[in-house]
């Protein structure tokens, strides 16, 4: 126990300190974990002993983030992109493997060994590459979809590569494999191999099934219980159970969370999941992170520089060159080709994985290992070095060829013009209006007795708090156009305006607001435009009992929208003073005063009889009078 | 601008007041152009009116005083049916009343001109004795000119752009850069100047 307190005190601790440091150095935090790892290291400070079973408990991280994965990928979502994943991704596996391969092989490792080192760097890494791409905007983009297409593949490729990975043993042949790599210990080795592969459908069966018919429902039931923890703990629990299930009938855990997530993307948790698990995620992923610093052999690395600069180079252009030449035999302009291949040059998270899984098969010696874990890590770390040097490159290339048609795409990726929080009687209806009028939105309430009555007429609404800034961002707020606030509490409606205004200060922001007051507080906290909830309504009956008492319909139109410019007008007036009880309240029956004067005018003029129904006033009525008068006299 | 709240004040009047009324202007490639080319004229003061009223309630009081305070009154419009849009219509109605631009005590407008900038689908060929519409532009505009005349304006010869849904961008250029110097020709040198001053 003491023990086990020391070493959370120091991986914590490492964290701590080595990630803000390295993320203000603009290294990314991957590099602070990394970079962390090694100094607590048993190679330099030697403040961590048991790093192999941290390690399996980090793994959990790889996990996680193959879950989320899935939860990004929508079977339809596949089906679009099917191009860019089997594609695209499977030739950039295929071909970065085998050009790595054949450089080792000319470096003279046995043909065995080479092919698992170009396997194992053909990774790219996912975490790196994604938040590479946001930063630079390019996320949406069809750059941002081929990388994505090919990260996806490569996620997808570690699990054959888990079983195919021992074969190349060069060792002891038939080195027991333990299915998986996380962990290992099937359950069902001992059965026969009918009964084996009976399992195997019947967890993969189950972990669909479940997802569809169990896990919503009692999403379902969590949510209307309103417990926060409850909904987190049992999104945990989901992920440990299928990664349980897996490795009992001895599949990967990885494909198991991957396969969860998938069938969870289609549901209205899925924002909701994403948000839950991600702190999980970034945690655990840094984690492993740490335990694969730790493992770097320092000395060795130290002693043989050259070797791993020349690793680390060779590594990059090779994975660039493979990567631009299938770009471009795929169609991609020269432009998107190159970031395309500058983002995925680095070597992967997953080779961190397939190392020390191959060093455990006896696939790859633990010097090379060492020194590949140590490549990749540089790797990684030089990716955004790389990303300065295309976009240089890329601006060389803009000056000499002046109409450069800029990635444009089309930019249907899911992504949502417009976020609607709160889906009540009031948020339908400005959403069929957007929807109706070709907007693409994502709807966000936490009424679940709402959501299912909305299902049931086929609406797709999510399920979540919008005042909470991690579910708007996985909302997509980052890149939509605009939020609507139509949440229906007062207090949450300001809490979320400020906090969305704070964070995207680019988002178009309009907010329903209860009466002047609220209205006030929503502009003075950054609402760019409000609506009083009940002022157009409220106004539709004025006109409308206006006809009833007999005013003609135009003419009792013309009433209320005489009263709303006024109010409006007052309602900017008075903006000024708001927060100034005394000078507010003085001001506020001046404006009273006019309005009444103003509304008095009108109704003057619109007098019945009047204007005998033509818009002119009398004076025209008792001119042409005169001038009959005068003809008949004369 | 005038204040729409405070009312008829006769402020120092100035420059063009262009008008435009176009219920689809997003769809319009003549009327669009035209307005881009002559709205950003220092002396100008744009009004669209199907922005500014979409639910048709003008407001006559402002619009009463934009009038005041302007030496030329310019309407731009793409030709509905042998005569202006509705909104544009109805601005006329609600705002040029018996008593402020006309009739007894209405002199509000005496003395300024009224320019008319009209496009038509049709080729000029069809505004013709013989041709497809029967009449020319000027017997269609006779309204408007009437109403200068009743209103003491004077009455400025129209801008016409004929078949502005077939024009090519190089020839739709053309005209909008026509349009811009017939608008700057309007602007009382000496207003201009004044305005620039305050």
């Amino acid at each position: 126990m003491e023990n086990f307190l020391t070493q959370t005190l120091v991986y914590l601790g490492a964290a701590v300190v080595s990630v803000p440091i390295a993320k203000r150095l603009g290294l990314g935090s991957v590099l602070g974990y990394l970079i962390a790892g090694v100094v607590i290291g048993p190679f330099a400070l030697g403040l961590v002993g048991e790093q192999a079973d941290v390690m399996k408990f980090a793994e959990f991280g790889v996990v996680i983030l193959l879950f989320l994965i899935g939860l990004e990928v929508q079977p339809s979502m596949l089906w679009d992109m099917r191009k860019a994943i089997f594609g695209l991704g499977g030739a950039q596996v295929l071909g970065t493997a085998l050009a790595i391969a054949a450089a080792s092989l000319a470096l003279g490792l046995p043909w065995q060994t080479a092919l698992a080192v170009g396997l194992v760097l053909a990774m790219s890494s996912t975490a790196i590459v994604l938040q590479t791409l946001d930063e630079k905007g390019l996320r949406q983009g069809p750059v941002g979809r081929a990388a994505f297409g090919v990260l996806l593949l490569q996620d997808l490729a570690v699990i054959p590569m888990f079983a195919l990975l021992p074969l190349l043993a060069t060792g002891a042949a038939g080195h027991a494999t333990d299915g998986g790599g996380h962990g290992g210990g099937s359950l069902v080795a001992h059965l026969p191999i009918w009964a084996q592969t009976l399992s195997v459908f019947a967890a993969v069966g189950g972990v669909i099934g479940g997802g569809r018919y169990l896990v919503q429902p009692l999403f379902r039931f969590i949510a209307k219980a309103r417990l926060r923890e409850i909904f987190v703990a049992a999104a945990l629990l989901i992920v440990v159970a299928v990664a349980s299930v897996m490795q009992i009938v001895g599949l990967s855990p990885a494909l198991g969370a991957f396969l969860a997530g998938v069938v969870l993307a289609e549901s209205e948790f899925r924002r909701e999941l994403e948000s839950d698990i991600e702190p999980f995620r970034g945690l655990l992923l840094g984690l492993f992170f740490i335990t694969v610093g730790a493992g770097v052999n320092l000395p060795l690395v130290a002693s043989r520089p050259l070797q791993l600069l020349g690793i680390v180079v060779g590594l990059m252009v090779l994975k660039f060159i493979v990567m631009y030449g299938i770009a471009r035999l795929f169609g991609a302009p020269k432009r998107g080709a190159m970031a395309v291949a500058t983002a995925l040059a680095q070597g992967g998270e997953f080779a961190f994985v397939l190392l020390s899984f191959t060093v455990g098969a006896g696939v790859i010696g633990v010097q090379l290992a060492a020194l590949l874990t140590a490549a990749v890590a540089v790797s990684m770390a030089l990716t955004p070095v790389a990303m300065i040097l295309y976009e240089r490159v890329a601006a060389l290339m803009d000056a000499a060829i002046p109409d450069v048609v800029p990635d444009t795409g089309d930019f249907d990726e899911g992504e949502p013009d417009i976020i609607i929080a709160g889906f009540g009687r009031f948020g339908q209806i400005t959403g069929r209006l957007l929807q109706a009028n070709g907007f693409k939105s994502t709807v966000l309430d936490s009424d679940i007795e709402q959501i299912e009555l909305l299902q049931r007429f086929g609406r797709r609404v999510h399920y979540g708090d919008a005042t909470r800034l991690d579910l708007l961002r996985a909302a997509g707020a980052e890149r939509a156009r605009m939020l609507i606030v139509a949440v229906d509490d007062r207090e949450k409606t300001v809490e979320l305006v400020e906090t969305a205004r704070k964070a995207f200060p680019n988002l178009v922001i309009l907010a329903r607001a209860w009466d002047r007051r609220h209205a006030y507080d929503l502009l003075a906290n950054g609402a760019d435009a409000v609506e009083r909830e009940t002022f157009e309504s409220a106004l539709a009956l004025g006109a409308t009992a206006l006809q009833k008492l007999g005013f003609r319909a135009h003419r009792a139109h013309r009433a209320a929208a005489f009263f709303r410019r006024h109010d409006r007008r007052v309602f900017e007036e008075l903006r000024p003073m708001w927060g100034q009880e005394e000078a507010y309240i003085l001001a506020s029956r001046d404006a009273a005063k006019t309005m009444d004067r103003l509304l008095d005018a009108d109704l003057h003029r619109m007098r019945p009889g009047d204007a005998g129904g033509a818009w002119d006033t009398a004076s025209l009525d008792e001119e042409l009078r005169e001038r009959a008068e005068q003809e008949g006299a004369g | 601008m005038t204040d729409a709240s405070t009312g008829f004040v006769a402020p120092a009047t100035s420059g063009v007041l262009l008008v435009l009324a176009h219920p689809a202007l997003e769809r319009s490639r003549a009327n669009r152009a035209l307005a881009k080319a002559a709205k950003g004229l220092s002396g100008v003061t744009f009004k669209d009116l199907y922005e500014i009223y979409p639910d048709f309630a003008v407001d006559i009081e402002a619009e009463q005083a934009a009038l005041l305070a302007h030496d030329v009154i310019a309407l731009q419009f793409p030709l509905y049916w042998y005569s202006t849009p509705a909104l544009m219509k109805e601005w006329l109605d609600l705002v040029w009343l018996h008593g402020f631009a006309y009739g007894e005590g209405g002199e509000a407008l005496k003395g300024k001109k009224l320019f008319v900038a009209c496009s038509t689908g049709a080729s000029a060929k069809a505004y013709h004795m013989h041709g497809y519409n029967r009449f020319s532009m000027d017997e269609f505009l006779r309204p408007l000119e009437q109403t200068a005349h009743l209103c003491g304006m004077e009455w400025e010869t129209p801008f016409v752009v004929h078949g502005a849904s077939v024009k090519d961008d190089a020839a739709l250029k053309a005209e909008a850069e026509r349009y811009k110097a017939r608008v700057a020709s309007l602007l009382p040198a000496s207003r201009v100047s004044n305005k620039a001053e305050t």
